[in-house]
């Protein structure tokens, strides 16, 4: 291997190789047809295509998969994991992006990893997700002062449609065990 | 006919008139739905992006209660009617059962809450029940108040035949025309039918996500209404519609597949929750009753339909 190509590689956190490991796996028989980034409706907002992101992986170029927003855009619409003509699980490759960026932390991954994290909060504190306790969940963690106000007039149309309901108790902790026991396997507590 | 029923968040929450209108129309048709006991969240598209256990061990958790509580009644087959709550109990199906490590480690973290997955649930979406179950010629018995006259676009959105196509044909799916006939209604022949309507990217990336609103819209000119089968997709479809527009869009009412059935058997209004749908206003109640479901007025609605 010659130096050009060692400079790609970054050194990487245990966490992050598992991550890495699984994602190389999941993209290694990628042939660059390029049929996942002509199948993806949001291919418009990414700024490094689905194909080019499948062979930084395999490159392990691990410092420019995490500066790119390509994996946030993806909204696991499954038409690329669909179509591969090589059987691939790309959506689930997207998903295991954001969770590597999610490890990697950094200000970008925390402001788009929000919704998600806030989601599942909402999820191991009630059992079943309460959408007005979740979206104040997401607003404290996107810690953007404008987003409450920006979601004021859906809120105001749906609470004039009986669609705004008080959030309580749930289920209460039913699923804290199941949460607790994940969080100890994936070594994230 | 008899399913163990998630309704999932969802339809507990915002999408209260998709549970209620499924639940009395699966009634008249004849099948019988018995909530799962002590249901929990499927995690949505929000648990895959955080912890590949729970994307997993979180539907797995509602299939163990069914096996393990359900099955002495005769109870097999799960009856999700929304998209990702089926793709995440499917998944479990596809990508758990069959993989000896995987298995383990979900198992693994359902023994924290006692619980334990074989694998003996058989995963079905409503569109799937209604397609193959039930059949549209059952339903074109029970049809009171046709669709004649209303043009239809059947919107099918993602997680329904994508990755896994087990009803109807991902590239261009047909399952829910059958059923629109039936009513009594035409065909919005399109090409946005199984377009992604952006799902949660309408939380964080909105101008994203409305562009796929505005386009899905757009080729709905000519429907008088979109159906759906999915709380997501009804949301995205209704509440962005202005934003849409000003992005080349144009407003066209979506009410949820079960509602429309609803009506055209003869149930209120008030029955199906239209009053909850964002883009079911009064006047394009006044509208779609004078043209398609000819009530002579909202308040006579009680009056037709019941008795024929």
């Amino acid at each position: 291997m010659n130096q050009a190509v060692r400079e790609t590689w970054s050194p990487a956190l245990e966490a992050d190789r598992m991550v890495l490991k699984e994602l190389r796996e999941a993209v290694g028989a990628c042939m660059q047809c390029g049929t996942c980034t002509a199948s993806c409706p949001n291919r418009h907002a990414m700024d490094i295509t689905p194909r080019a992101m499948w062979r930084m992986i395999q490159f392990g170029m691990l410092d420019e998969i995490l500066a790119s927003r390509t994996f946030w855009m993806c909204s696991a619409c499954y038409m690329c994991t669909l179509r591969c003509p090589r059987g691939l699980k790309l959506t689930s490759a997207m998903a295991a992006l954001k969770r590597l960026a999610g490890i990697e932390g950094g200000r970008s991954a925390r402001k788009n990893q929000a919704f998600y994290a806030a989601f599942m909060d909402d999820v191991e504190a009630h059992g079943r997700v309460q959408e007005t306790s979740m979206m104040q969940r997401y607003f404290l963690k996107a810690r953007d002062p404008m987003l409450p106000l920006s979601y004021v007039p859906l809120g105001v149309r749906m609470l004039g449609k009986g669609k705004v309901r008080m959030p309580g108790r749930g289920r209460g902790g039913v699923l804290r065990p199941l949460f607790a026991k994940a969080r100890e396997m994936e070594g994230l507590s | 006919m008899k399913y163990a029923y998630y309704p999932g968040c969802s339809l507990t929450e915002s999408a209260r008139e998709f549970d209620v209108s499924t639940r009395l129309v699966m009634e008249r048709l004849g099948v019988e739905l018995v909530e799962i006991p002590d249901w929990t969240c499927c995690g949505a598209s929000a648990a895959e992006p955080v912890s590949k256990l729970m994307h997993y061990a979180l539907p797995a958790r509602n299939l163990a209660i069914v096996e393990q509580e359900m099955a002495d009644q005769g109870v097999t087959d799960v009856l999700a009617p929304c998209s990702a709550c089926y793709l995440n109990l499917l998944k479990v199906d596809r990508e758990v059962v069959g993989d000896r490590s995987l298995h383990g480690r979900v198992n693994e973290v359902l023994a924290a809450s006692g619980l334990h997955y074989r694998g003996g649930v058989r995963v079905r979406h409503l569109l799937d029940v209604l397609k193959n179950d039930v059949g549209a010629r059952i339903v074109e018995q029970k049809i009171t108040d046709g669709l004649q006259g209303m043009r239809i676009a059947p919107y099918y959105g993602c997680q329904i035949l994508r990755p896994y196509p087990v009803f109807d044909e991902p590239g261009r799916p047909v399952s829910m025309e059958p059923f629109i006939q039936a009513m009594g209604g035409e065909v919005h022949q399109w090409d946005m039918a199984n377009r992604c309507c952006g799902a949660s990217l309408m939380m964080g990336h909105a101008e994203v996500a409305i562009r796929s609103v505005a386009d899905i819209l757009s080729d709905a000119a000519g429907a008088d209404a979109i159906v759906t089968v999915c709380p997501l997709c009804q949301m995205n479809l209704e509440a962005y519609q202005a934003k849409a527009r000003r992005a080349g869009g144009q407003g066209v009412p979506v009410l949820y597949l079960t509602q429309l059935m609803g009506l055209a058997m003869g149930l209120s209004d008030k029955d199906m929750q239209l009053s909850a749908n964002l883009t079911m206003t009064p006047a394009v109640r006044r509208g779609i009753a004078a043209r398609a479901w000819a009530e002579p007025a909202p308040e006579d609605g009680e009056e037709t339909g019941l008795n024929a």
